[in-house]
């Protein structure tokens, strides 16, 4: 028994990480291809497969629309010239690329890719490690990254990777905040913290934004709604700010920082930062469908129709959950080609003074409407007025925090 | 100076949420997205674009058969109707190119010559094609009507020096020009 | 003069003031100067800033008036009527009556309470009818024309011309590229019949071949039959020639002038040290024209001075510090080729040892080797004597650049007094060691292969490889007159200063720095100052006629620091003419 599960655990790590790695590459053919038809392009489209280099006639061009491009830039960035400039801080110079995208990679082991399959007697969940701390796993991994910024930044020993290590090292911090409190309000929705039993109350009782079955039908549940759409939004673009990704790409902010952190790096060194960011926008996607999309289901009561633990279910659990990655993946690219950079200052204040407090606020709203059963609708009236007062304060002072510039002149 | 006072707008509490913008543009982003798969995009069809976008897919698709008359690409030198090459190597070409890609050495034509009247010609005229920036300067100063931009755009060179385009090149990317003002007729 | 104030009859008129300083009052374009009596028009409206176009006129030579560029406007008091006297008017002045013609202001003098106007409509349609005629045969040569850029038919078209020709008929055609001489090629078509060429090779040249011949728009320049213009001074034909009629076979066609730097300084090749432009364009000289110095040269310079700056590209260049072993001469370092030197020096005692330097080289470089000689402690130190004949001109008897300064530096009369001395020392071989500075022994110094044989350490500096170098055991590279700076003293004690116009060549060195280095590896404790500035410091704080002096004061155009008594024949000859007044000078 023991060992069937070692062997499990080995087989989906292989899997897993496979999977994520493909779709990091994947990713970037798509960012490639999704910008260039947004800005009337074309897009990387005609990489062959070189076979005349091993001695055939003719390169071989795949009608596949230039999905053999990752492959080229893969190679290119390994048979690039690794150059490391004389004055960097050698060590932690090839350490930082390192931490920037093994936390990423280590996070996906806490998602559950698919329903649990039964085998024999054994039920094997769909995750590397099916932890009982999940969320917190992710997030306590998840911001060792900022070490790898602010080292490759530090290391570079050069003016502006410092200045985007320094950046990025005070936005990731600054955001971490958010991130945590947003995510508070779903865990006591939930009442637990392993992404498996998150995501299987979903498939039974509606996915947390589209409560249309199962248990997601009481009026308390869409009450709930009000603080859960906050946290999804908070969450949503704290992913953002967490992945460097614009609008909050301030550290590698090129028109002020050349290239940021890593203006010093070239060949694979560039690339694990560069993948990096990808794998990172992975797992954020991945996040937030298995906490506020059902993570594996199917949804709409389909999943309890289905046979648990046939590893034909399973599949297409994986399948959905993949879907609806890339859908969020698709999101990511969309806003990226949307929004304009933010200003360093627009991006402290929204992060301390409008997030930080929203999502304050936020918990206690969403612990109220889950008191309500049990404090009676006057306590609950009593604590509301309490709650707004208390919410007029912090707004008061939270606008006197905002530096604005003075009306008038320029 | 003057100060000029400007009032920045005023934002209602929906605009101040940005959420509202953010939402539209990207709808905007993606409709434009939809209309570029779609080979719909404003002016795909006057560009002859390959059908994402209005972008040409280059080796395969060309734009020569619309050149402007004006267009211009490689600088090069021309002979007149006799074969005289026009060019005296007055080098004000060389003075006004602004990335200095021309560089002349001047050179007296030997008095045996058949042109040998017009004394002067370039000994060497090489343009670094590297540095050209196609801007018609030599073109507009030339006093000779000697040097020309051409329609050819298509110069490669797998090294520097291939790139240096020197005066036999120069000729024969030029060629022969007539109907230009000939001052060096029997007149002269 | 105030209103109220009553006019104090004994005051004198701004005319009788001017006439006790042999000044005239003169109105130019509305402002009231004095100009000394005889000046000419052109060169009183010169001294209020106004200039006036004009080809023929030349200051150095004499105004025949046949360009009728300078045409102006003048007025002269009305003469009063019999009997009547002459108005004043408030500032002392008669009242100008403006003439209704032009006249030159190249010929003619100007006068007491004259009037000149050098714009105004009446003058510039004159200027636009002259400047349409003088093209009317011009030639459209300009792309071809070494004179275009510094062409003053091209500039006065530009500034006063009409802008188009109405001339239909066919141009008159004269010879083109005619060989007149060594050194210049003629264009007729191109000339103007200014006669500025026939001018200088009478009146400065002495010796008057050229010439006009025809008559009417047929006028063209000749050379007397059966002569050739092959006069030493020739090339200044060139300078002055206002277009290109005139061109220089060796400048010819090598470069436009508008890509030329220019440098002012000095040439070295005679006592004389005539004033020069450098004209260079990236690391090339591509020619040299003198440059005006009324105490040195004028305005000229003879043909083979300024032709004498191709050396300067030639292949013979030495560029890298070379030391001799086992008979053949190796590429070495400069620090290795300089401890070489200086190890074989000091080796030997010092009466085995000789510096010869050469009178070619700057003082900060005489300086130095002055130094060295201390250091040495040897007394055997000599120039190298360099005698010819003087033409009666510009060129000096004594060839070497800086004969005045040499002598002023090692503090004796004759610096070159020794020579004979070290000569002989070589010969009998008690003198084993030399450095030679700038100098092969071959030539002037009258020394013979056998002779350096005999040397057992020959250090010496070169620009160019000769015979003097082979045999060397240390050969340092040095730098030519257009690579360095320095200051130098002419045969009438005035000190010049030498610019830097290119950089050296290759690796080699500018001749300061590299006896410095010598002075500083021979002499441990000897600070070598950070620039050639620091060299004529400390040359002005230790030799008493440089006291004060620095590359600052010097100025363009030198100044004077000792009194030597000789002069230069063709600066007297001028002098003499400005006296006589045919020129203005």
């Amino acid at each position: 028994m023991e060992t069937t599960l070692l062997i499990a655990a080995a087989i989906k790590i292989g899997v897993f990480l496979g999977v994520t790695l493909t779709l990091v590459s994947v990713c970037v053919i798509f960012e490639r291809r999704f910008s260039a038809i947004i800005q009337d392009r074309v897009g990387p489209n005609r990489t062959m497969i070189p076979l005349s280099i091993l001695g055939f006639k003719k390169d071989l061009a795949l009608p596949i629309g230039g999905l053999t491009q990752p492959m080229a830039d893969g190679l290119k960035f390994i048979l690039k010239e690794d150059f490391t400039p004389s004055y960097v801080r050698k060590a932690f110079f090839w350490l930082a690329p390192c931490m920037t995208m093994v936390p990423a990679l280590v996070t996906m082991a806490v998602v559950p890719f698919g329903s649990p399959i039964e085998f024999g007697n054994l039920v094997i969940p769909m995750a590397v490690a099916d932890l009982n701390v999940g969320p917190l796993f992710i997030f306590a991994i998840a911001s060792l990254s900022v070490y790898g910024i602010t080292l490759a930044g530090w290391s570079s020993n050069s003016k502006y990777p410092f200045f985007g290590g320094v950046r990025s090292c005070a936005q990731m911090i600054s955001y971490e905040i958010a991130l945590g409190l947003s995510v508070i309000p779903v865990l006591m929705m939930f009442g637990t913290l392993n992404l498996g039993h998150i995501v299987e109350y979903q498939a039974n009782n509606g996915w947390l934004l589209l409560p249309f079955w199962g248990e997601g039908l009481t009026a308390e549940r869409w009450w709930m709604l009000i603080p859960l759409v906050v946290s999804f939004f908070i969450f949503t673009t704290s992913i953002f700010a967490e992945t460097n990704r614009t609008p909050f790409d301030l550290p590698e902010c090129e028109t002020e920082l050349v290239g940021g952190y890593h203006t010093e790096y070239s060949s694979m060194k560039f690339a694990l930062f560069f993948l990096g960011e990808y794998a990172a926008m992975i797992i954020g996607s991945a996040l937030i469908v298995t906490l506020f999309f059902g993570g594996w289901s199917i949804g709409f009561g389909i999943d309890g129709l289905l046979p648990t633990g046939a590893w034909w279910v399973s599949l297409l659990h994986i399948g959905c959950f993949l879907t609806k990655v890339t859908v969020f993946i698709l999101f990511f690219i969309l806003v990226r080609w949307t929004v304009p950079r933010f200003r360093y200052d627009q991006l402290m204040n929204l992060g301390w003074i409008v997030f930080f407090e929203a999502a304050l606020i936020n918990v206690f709203i969403a612990a109220l409407i889950l008191a309500v059963p049990h404090i009676g609708y006057l306590a609950f009236g009593v604590c509301l007025a309490i709650l707004l007062v208390i919410t007029g304060l912090l707004f008061a002072i939270a606008k006197s925090a905002i530096h604005a510039p003075k009306e008038g002149t320029i | 100076m003057a100060t000029i006072k400007v009032t920045r707008p005023k934002l209602s509490v929906g605009e101040k949420v940005y959420f509202g913008s953010i939402f539209k543009g990207m709808i905007v982003t993606l409709r434009h997205a939809f209309k570029s798969v779609m080979g719909k995009s404003r002016g795909a069809d006057e560009l002859n674009s390959s059908g994402l976008g209005i972008t040409m897919q280059y080796p395969e698709q060309k734009w020569d058969d619309e050149l402007p008359e004006y267009y211009r690409g490689t600088p090069a030198l021309v002979t007149d109707e006799l074969d005289r090459e026009r060019c005296v190597s007055c080098q004000l070409c060389e003075f006004i190119c602004p990335p200095k890609a021309i560089k002349i050495t001047p050179g007296e034509i030997p008095s045996n010559d058949e042109w040998a009247k017009v004394e002067k010609r370039p000994q060497e005229f090489d343009i670094d094609m590297i540095r050209c920036i196609y801007c018609g300067m030599c073109e507009e100063v030339c006093p000779e009507q000697a040097i020309y931009l051409r329609p050819d755009y298509i110069v490669t060179g797998t090294s520097r020096k291939e790139m240096v385009h020197d005066k036999d090149r120069l000729y024969e990317i030029g060629g022969k020009r007539v109907g230009l003002v000939n001052k060096w007729n029997e007149l002269k | 003069m105030s209103e109220d104030a009553p006019v104090v009859t004994e005051q004198k008129l701004p005319k009788d003031l001017a006439a006790e300083k042999g000044m005239v009052n003169v109105q130019i374009d509305g402002e009231w100067i004095q100009v000394p009596r005889g000046t000419r028009m052109i060169e009183a409206a010169k001294l209020v800033g106004k200039e006036v176009p004009h080809y023929c006129y030349h200051p150095k030579l004499s105004s025949p008036g046949n360009c009728r560029m300078c045409l102006v406007q003048m007025g002269m008091p009305p003469r009063p009527a019999p009997g009547a006297d002459p108005v004043y008017n408030d500032d002392g002045f008669q009242e100008i009556g403006w003439m209704p013609r032009p006249v030159i202001a190249c010929a003619n003098t100007v006068a007491e309470n004259m009037g000149i106007r050098t714009t105004g409509e009446l003058v510039e349609t004159t200027r636009e009818g002259v400047m349409e005629f003088l093209l009317i045969n011009h030639p459209l040569d300009c792309p071809i024309c070494d004179q275009a850029g510094e062409c003053k038919l091209q500039e006065f078209s530009v500034e006063h011309g009409r802008g188009q020709s109405r001339f239909q008929e066919t141009k008159i055609k004269k010879p083109k590229n005619v060989d007149i001489g060594k050194n210049i090629r003629l264009d007729d078509e191109r000339c103007i019949m200014c006669s500025r060429c026939i001018r200088f090779m009478e009146e400065v040249a002495e010796e008057p071949v050229l010439g006009f011949s025809e008559r009417g728009t047929h006028t063209s320049v000749t050379v007397h039959p059966g002569r050739r213009l092959d006069n030493n001074y020739s090339l200044n034909t060139a300078d002055i020639c206002p277009v290109g009629a005139l061109t220089s076979n060796d400048f010819r066609f090598q470069m436009r002038v508008w890509f030329l730097k220019e440098t002012k300084s000095i040439d070295l090749n005679c006592g004389t040290g005539c004033n020069t432009t450098i004209w260079t364009r990236g690391n090339e000289v591509f020619r040299i024209t003198p440059r005006e110095n009324n105490e040195v040269n004028s305005a000229w310079i003879p043909d083979t001075h300024r032709l004498g700056f191709h050396h300067l590209h030639s292949d013979a260049r030495l560029t890298e510090p070379m030391v001799k072993k086992d008979g053949e001469h190796r590429e070495t370092t400069w620090i290795e080729a300089v401890n070489k030197a200086a190890e074989g020096l000091r080796m030997r005692q010092a009466s085995e040892v000789a510096v010869i330097a050469s009178g070619r080289m700057s003082n900060e470089e005489l300086f130095l080797a002055k130094k060295i000689a201390d250091a040495l402690g040897t007394d055997l130190l000599s120039i190298v004597p360099r005698q010819g004949e003087s033409d009666g001109k510009l060129i000096s008897a004594d060839r070497n650049a800086n004969t005045t300064g040499a002598s002023l530096i090692f503090d004796t009369e004759d610096p070159a007094a020794k020579i004979d001395a070290i000569r002989e020392g070589v010969r009998s071989g008690k003198i084993k060691a030399l450095v030679t500075l700038q100098e092969n022994l071959l030539k002037e110094a009258g020394f013979k292969t056998e002779d350096l044989e005999k040397l057992d350490h020959l250090v010496s500096s070169h620009i160019l490889a000769n015979p003097t170098a082979a045999n060397s055991d240390v050969v340092l590279p040095g730098a030519g007159f257009a690579e360095k700076r320095g200051t130098y003293v002419n045969v009438t004690g005035r000190l010049q200063r030498s610019n830097q116009a290119i950089l050296t060549q290759g690796n080699s060195r500018d001749d300061w720095e590299t006896l410095a280095a010598l002075l500083g590896t021979i002499e441990k404790d000897y600070l070598a100052p950070a620039s050639i500035d620091g060299v004529l410091k400390a040359l002005a704080s230790e030799v008493e006629a440089f006291n004060g002096q620095s590359f600052g004061s010097i100025g363009d155009q030198g100044v004077i620091i000792t009194e030597t008594g000789v002069t230069i024949p063709l600066i007297e000859q001028e002098k003499a003419r400005v006296a006589s007044g045919q020129i203005n000078g």
